[in-house]
């Protein structure tokens, strides 16, 4: 079957798709930006049925020369079988288009993304923070978040000796 | 006993009666919740030390035990329910989380409890077993019982 996934998904996308993974059950493919939500409803409504959008999340990859780094992992709950999604985005103000409207799940997984490493989601119907407090500056996972940054939303009292 | 009488100080007995008889209102957060509820329940039995009533309403209660993680985004509900309390009051820091912060080092964790409200008795433990909380409680009653009252409503 592994054979089969990346030889279908190659000829169905032969421009801005590539596979980083052949591994039987751990399937990795990298795609454009500019393609993601053709291939991603393609993978959800098509022959492989990912109808699952079991998580999504960001990497700040820059320390290795990327920039950051989306990650999608799908589910075909008829196949039982799953697949890993990568979408490089430019270090510089990340941007790719949401998912909000293919999965619902992904409205507020985008936010929490958006929330904790900034990238901008477009098409998103409410991209604000999920976990952070009105007022938060920055995003805290990126790896140029100062380590020791904080942002306490009371002013703190000296303990008492 | 007709015409005994015994003799004692006000303070005494006020501590005597505040020391049994502490209304909690458990403020959890985190894992160490289970450890509040396996000391509440009936194997170890907080009941035993006059402070089994839990209150849901801060201003009912008169012992806050923070138990847990306090984020930076939850301190101010932190120290709205410990300023809803009526005088007198106390305040347990239960857990590492909530005495120092514990492991959590990081943007969003409030470095204990203690630097938002001011804390009585700060129970250790990841997370403290139950036998650790007694005795903590115990500690608190010999507090209560020993330390002058402090009237922090008349000082403001």
């Amino acid at each position: 079957m592994a054979e089969d996934l990346t030889r279908v998904l190659t000829e169905k996308f032969p421009s801005g798709l590539e596979v980083h993974s052949n591994a039987p059950g751990d399937e990795v493919i990298a795609v454009g930006g500019a393609v993601l939500l053709e291939v991603m409803s393609w993978l959800k409504e098509g022959p492989l049925e990912y109808t699952m959008l079991l998580d999504l999340t960001c990497l700040d990859e820059r320390p290795l020369g990327r920039g950051l780094t989306m990650v999608y992992h799908l589910l075909s709950l008829r196949r039982n079988h799953r697949l890993r999604v990568k979408v490089f985005l430019a270090a510089e103000s990340p941007a790719v288009s949401s998912l909000a409207g293919l999965w619902k799940n992904a409205n507020w997984l985008e936010r929490e993304a958006y929330d904790m490493f900034g990238v901008a989601f477009a098409g998103h119907p409410d991209l604000r923070r999920i976990l952070m407090y009105e007022g938060f500056e920055g995003f805290p996972l990126r790896k140029d978040y100062p380590l020791r940054k904080r942002q306490p939303r009371l002013k703190e009292r000296v303990p008492d000796a | 006993m007709k015409g005994a009488f015994i003799t004692t100080r006000f303070e005494h007995v006020l501590g005597w009666a505040r020391k049994y008889s502490l209304f909690q209102y458990p403020f959890i957060t985190a894992c160490c919740g289970i450890e509040y509820m396996s000391t509440a329940c009936a194997h170890y039995d907080l009941d035993r030390f006059g402070a089994g009533l839990t209150r849901f309403s801060p201003r009912q209660a008169d012992m806050l035990l923070v138990v847990g993680t306090i984020t930076h985004k939850l301190a101010p509900v932190l120290k709205t329910v410990y300023d809803q309390m009526t005088e007198p009051k106390w305040v347990i820091a239960f857990g590492t989380c909530a005495v120092s912060g514990g492991i959590y080092n990081n943007y969003s964790v409030v470095q204990g409890a203690d630097r938002i409200i001011p804390v009585d008795i700060y129970i250790p433990g990841c997370p403290p077993r139950p036998e650790t909380v007694l005795d903590g409680l115990i500690k608190l009653q010999e507090k209560i019982q020993n330390g002058r009252p402090e009237w922090r409503w008349l000082k403001t």
